[in-house]
């Protein structure tokens, strides 16, 4: 297959690769392009592809480090804003989701996989409807539990209403670990071993694939999520990296918007997802694909 | 229920284990169980019932009053439901809403479909199939303020392009007739990738001797797609289809960043206006009763989407 000529047809094919490839990927360079150029000098010279009066400036603005004459001086607007902040909240926030979400699922997933007891089908199928359910109802009324239970503008109350239970997360581990020999841990039982040394010492373990997929992509799901945060908090003290670039773009002038410092802030909101892809890029491409189940 | 064997090693685990017998004599070790159990599943069914069960029944209930956020919600019957019927910022958002979910969608899944098999039928790197999902990986408010950039009427880098082509500038962002088109392809940018990937995905299992039988016959490449391609790939992009369509419904941080529901209600998406008649009015009522009708309208979807996947799994039988 792969030593055929180039068809006129292939020939196509490629171009429309590469055009896809373009488009998608040239939006990341023009944040970079525009992040390290000086905001008036934009105006004049809006479509140079390399950066127009190379500077650090907006990178200053938008993590705090000038002063607001500096940040006017440049094009912005004077508002200073402190990304690192955002930063810390988002890591705070994505993490402990991500790491009680996985681990929640794991327990239940176990106990419907390898536990024998009364009322588990029944359990199982209820979850499963709510595979089914979209979530579109639950937001307004768990923004009324979170604020009745005084946890609005807590990492708390961020976390805890989508940070317990994913019915998509138990069915997919329950279905991986009834894929598993359950020898092993049979012969753990008849050595003596309990329940709980098992499951952490040897089904845990032999998890680990799945258990980094939903990791990776909870992960994601979580840095990038806006509406949940949105509704729950108003003190920056908490609020994630996604609703502080909202605010700084929404609260821009119409007329000459700061759009050095905008991009500055867009990369520094996108540079730990871009990281993650480094690192785990193939991972990542392997486990959409993986999870292409429902 | 689809699980596509894309290769990773837990798709090799599963399908030896399921191939080994299973041994399922109630032993005596399985005796103690229940205990056990209640404590594991604990924290997965206190997340079900207090935050997925009671809210989706409070927001019913919910819709059949006049809430105020500060004091007790009021039973009012139908009123919110009448109210909606003659709404016209709610029709026109239902409105706007379908407009963009079929725009969004319909080029969203063509355009995965075609850079599936392309991608399929041209090279394997995992480098190209990495770079065209970058986009998933960023944030609707990421991908929404590079593009209000880009689309931006003097200075966005587009317009320039349309201008090098001898085109008008056009007013993406800020104009009652480009805003939902505009916001749409920010949408297709964001998940065509994604998209894609699952469809690549599901086209590697097909096996390729189905292809060489194909060629034998005389089939050309186009022929092939059409005949063997799209056929085989029907049950996954019946699902793909139904869960982008679900996934548009609800679009709300594009517009929240790149209009905010603007210009005089042109990209007013449901999701926007439920927003803002809850957070902006406090009228929690009736945003419940919308958020109501946009359930009900996601579960139509939904059962739909089960009736797509029965239907081709007997096809397939």
């Amino acid at each position: 297959m792969r030593t055929r000529r180039l068809s006129p047809g292939r020939i196509l094919a490629w171009i429309y690769l590469a055009v896809i490839l373009v488009v998608t990927v040239f939006p990341f360079y023009w944040i970079l392009r525009t992040a390290l150029s000086d905001n008036y000098a934009l105006l004049g010279n809006p479509s140079s592809l390399l950066p127009v009066d190379f500077t650090w400036g907006p990178f200053a603005r938008v993590l705090g480090l000038a002063s607001a004459e500096e940040s006017i001086a440049e094009g912005g607007s004077g508002a200073t804003l402190d990304l690192g902040r955002y930063l810390v909240n988002s890591i705070v926030y994505a993490t402990a989701s991500t790491f009680l979400i996985v681990l929640f699922s794991l327990l239940a997933a176990y106990a419907f996989a390898r536990l024998h007891w009364r009322g588990r089908d029944l359990v199982f199928s209820l979850f499963l409807a709510a595979l089914m359910v979209p979530g579109i109802l639950t937001l307004l009324p768990n923004f009324v539990l979170v604020r009745d239970l005084g946890l609005l503008n807590t990492f708390a109350g961020m976390i805890l209403p989508y940070g317990l239970f994913s019915a998509f997360n138990i069915f997919f581990l329950r279905q991986f670990m009834l894929g598993l020999s359950a020898e092993t841990e049979e012969a753990a039982l008849i050595d003596g071993a309990g329940r709980v040394r098992i499951l952490f010492g040897i089904t845990i373990p032999m998890t680990s694939g799945p258990i980094t997929t939903l990791s990776i992509l909870g992960f994601i799901g979580m840095w990038n999520d806006y509406f949940w945060p949105l509704l729950v908090t108003t003190d920056e003290s908490v609020q994630p990296l996604t609703l502080a670039l909202a605010v700084f773009k929404q609260s821009s002038p119409q007329s000459q918007p700061d759009w050095a410092g905008l991009m500055a802030a867009t990369l520094v909101a996108a540079l730990p997802m871009l990281l993650l892809f480094m690192v785990f890029g193939r991972r990542i491409v392997n486990s959409i694909g993986f999870t292409g189940l429902k | 229920m689809t699980l596509l064997n894309s290769g990773p090693a837990p798709a090799r685990d599963l399908s030896t284990g399921s191939g080994a017998p299973r041994r399922r004599p109630a032993s005596p070790s399985h005796r103690g169980d229940g205990p056990l159990a209640w404590v594991l599943i604990a924290p997965a069914l206190i997340g079900f019932l207090v935050f997925a069960v009671y809210p989706t029944l409070r927001g019913i209930y919910l819709s059949f009053t006049e809430f105020r956020v500060l004091t007790p919600p009021k039973w009012i019957g139908f009123a919110n439901f009448q109210e909606l019927a003659g709404d016209p910022v709610f029709w026109n958002s239902l409105r706007v809403t379908v407009y963009f979910v079929v725009v969004a969608v319909g080029l969203t899944v063509i355009a995965a479909v075609t850079t599936a098999a392309v991608l399929h039928r041209l090279t394997s790197s995992t480098v190209i199939r990495g770079l065209i999902i970058l986009p998933f990986l960023i944030s609707g408010v990421v991908a929404a303020t590079v593009w209000s950039w880009m689309l931006d009427p003097q200075l966005g880098i587009v317009n320039a392009v349309v201008h090098a082509f001898g085109g008008d500038g056009v007013q993406f962002l800020t104009s009652r007739e480009w805003a939902i088109p505009s916001i749409a392809f920010i949408h297709v940018w964001k998940n065509l990738g994604y998209t894609a990937i699952i469809l690549f995905a599901g086209l590697q299992t097909i096996p390729p001797q189905v292809y060489e039988a194909g060629r034998i016959d005389g089939a050309g490449e186009t022929r092939m797609f059409f005949s063997l391609t799209l056929p085989l790939l029907k049950p996954i992009l019946a699902l793909v289809l139904v869960l982008n369509v679900i996934g548009a419904f609800q679009v709300f941080d594009l517009v929240s960043v790149t209009t905010k529901g603007g210009p005089a209600n042109a990209s007013n998406v449901l999701q926007m206006y439920i927003y803002s008649k809850a957070f902006g009015q406090f009228d929690f009522g009736y945003a419940s009763a919308m958020s109501l009708a946009l359930f009900a309208i996601l579960i139509a979807i939904t059962f739909l989407q089960m009736r797509l996947l029965r239907a081709n799994e007997s096809e397939q039988a």
